[in-house]
């Protein structure tokens, strides 16, 4: 087995007197799904943003290829390589569908006032790539018919499968996908959750929070189970689904 | 009367100017700035300085003129735009009232109330620049310059990301982009061409003191920005043109100055409220409001 690509050491973060993670640990291999599940209040979401500089955790570490991420802005955090979606998706609903997708192209010359004027054929070169490669990706995701639609104007599962294509566009080996399934009915899971099997596939990593216990087993390798900002279990999504002691806590019965 | 069309021209251009830089902000960055008129008095005075004790020509005046304003600006933009919100508005609040008051007491170089008289009629490429005429076609050829800035600042991956920073800037964020940067580097930008305009008015008038350059105008600059709408880079301009003809209107119309000035302010107050309830996206915006039932779906 390869080392692992991610990796939280002991992170602790406290809101006043809420402890609302405590001492996590654990990590994330190349190449798999990992799904981050627990009840409600168990920590994900936080989680998720002391990992990409949303948050900063008050103690441990988190460490990227053996990078240390704790500490650094978001932007930068993007930079090194990890990328996260919102459960409220975030889209630019003012934009349109390949706008957003190439917001997460990289055009650093376009987006330098210097090069802008100073390099005009350079910048257009730059775009014309990006509109190129935006369209690639919109094409992966089945979008690509809407790309000159606004994002608030296309159907909710469509809008969170722009959720991925954008940060599917970026650089980003690790995708942090914040309940990627919430909401969504039976057809519509048809079509996202073997579209998470492919990002995979395309050489990116998958942490992701899941709420639907039956959907784990389908959409995880491995599993962290979370409970009260603590890391109770880990281990291959089969053996954490069908663990009586976590479906109680879970479940609450 | 073709002097006095002449005049009016030159006024609609440097106010194009100025509410262009200014939609930079209002528009493409929702960035909300109230210190523009000081902003605008800062490249007036810094080029008539420029030209009066520098002994500089009317284009080293200008690159002064835009240097001071963009330094001024980024001053209050990099400590303020750090938090998030709208606090710039109050920032630059303060940032006009402060150097409002710069422009009265710094009396060595300002010459206080009584303002700068004399600035010199700018030389351009050998050629003097001295009746409005001459002037039209030079505030012309610096608003066109503008407006092109503007158009390549606003149409490329710069302008979306200043988008993106102004519909969600945590999504910004996430999407690897340095929000607060942008964010700075607009303003000051936005400030050295709004300085421009300023330079522009100095060498035009060739007298210049602090009334020009108050709060009140700041608002005005934002009326026109806001009348003749934000998403558009010509709806500025049209603001310019239509609410500089109203006083100009109101001089044929024989009443006196008295009732005039307050009159006008009526008349400006009148056409923004109008707008914000008839046509909220200015005249070049959609011509449709927003329906209440689109907004609950």
């Amino acid at each position: 087995m390869n080392a692992p690509i991610l990796t939280i050491e002991h992170v602790s973060k406290a809101f006043g007197g809420i402890q609302a993670v405590q001492d996590c640990t654990f990590d994330v291999m190349p190449g798999l799904i990992t799904g981050l599940i627990g009840p409600n209040g168990a920590g994900k979401t936080t989680i998720f943003n002391l990992i990409t500089g949303f948050l900063r955790a008050d103690s441990g570490s988190i460490g990227l290829h053996g990078s240390e991420l704790r500490g650094l802005p978001p932007h930068q955090v993007q930079a090194a390589g990890v990328i996260r979606t919102f459960q409220h998706l975030r889209l630019w609903g003012k934009m349109t569908v390949l706008e957003n997708v190439l917001l997460g192209c990289r055009t650093p010359l376009g987006e330098s006032v210097l090069t802008l004027f100073l390099r005009p054929g350079r910048v257009r070169t730059e775009e014309a790539a990006a509109r190129e490669r935006a369209m690639e990706v919109l094409e992966f995701f089945g979008l690509s018919a809407r790309s000159a639609e606004l994002a608030e104007d296309l159907a909710y599962p469509e809008q969170k499968l722009l959720s991925m294509a954008r940060i599917f566009a970026t650089d980003a080996q690790v995708l942090l996908l914040d309940e990627p399934t919430s909401g969504l009915d039976t057809d519509s899971l048809a079509k996202i959750v073997p579209m998470v099997r492919r990002l995979v596939e395309r050489g990116k990593t998958v942490l992701l929070i899941e709420h639907n216990m039956e959907l784990i087993a389908q959409l995880s390798d491995e599993v962290v189970f979370l409970h009260e900002g603590r890391v109770l279990a880990r281990g291959k999504a089969e053996e954490i689904t069908r663990d009586p002691a976590l479906t109680e806590i879970y479940f609450g019965v | 009367m073709a002097a006095y069309i002449a005049h009016y021209l030159v006024m609609v251009g440097i106010y194009s100017i100025l509410a262009l830089s200014l939609n930079l902000l209002i528009g493409y960055s929702g960035i909300f700035s109230l210190a523009h008129a000081a902003l605008y008095g800062i490249g007036a005075y810094a080029s008539a300085v420029a030209a009066l004790k520098l002994g500089l020509g009317f284009w080293g005046g200008m690159l002064v003129a835009a240097s001071v304003g963009a330094l001024a600006s980024s001053l209050v933009a990099i400590p303020s735009l750090r938090v998030a919100g709208d606090y710039y508005i109050v920032a630059s609040f303060g940032l006009q009232m402060v150097i409002l008051t710069v422009f009265v007491n710094w009396t060595d170089v300002t010459n206080g109330h009584a303002g700068l008289a004399g600035i010199p009629r700018p030389h351009a490429f050998g050629y003097a620049i001295d009746n409005p005429f001459k002037y039209v076609v030079l505030t012309l050829v610096i608003g066109a310059l503008t407006y092109a800035i503007c158009h390549r600042l606003t149409h490329s991956a710069f302008g979306r990301r200043l988008r993106a920073v102004r519909d969600d800037e945590i999504a910004a964020l996430a999407i690897g982009k340095d929000v607060v940067r942008a964010k700075i580097l607009i303003v000051t930008i936005s400030s050295a061409l709004g300085a421009l305009a300023g330079s522009l008015y100095a060498h035009y008038i060739t007298y210049i003191n602090p009334s020009s350059f108050t709060l009140e105008e700041s608002i005005f600059i934002t009326s026109l920005v806001i009348l003749g709408g934000t998403q558009r880079l010509a709806g500025p301009c049209v603001g310019a043109a239509i609410l500089l003809a109203v006083p100009e209107a109101l001089k044929f119309l024989s009443i006196p100055d008295t009732i005039a000035a307050p009159m006008r302010q009526i008349l400006y107050g009148g056409l923004l409220i109008a707008f914000m309830f008839l046509r909220p996206e200015g005249i070049l915006g959609s011509p449709h409001r927003k329906k209440p039932s689109a907004a609950i779906q």
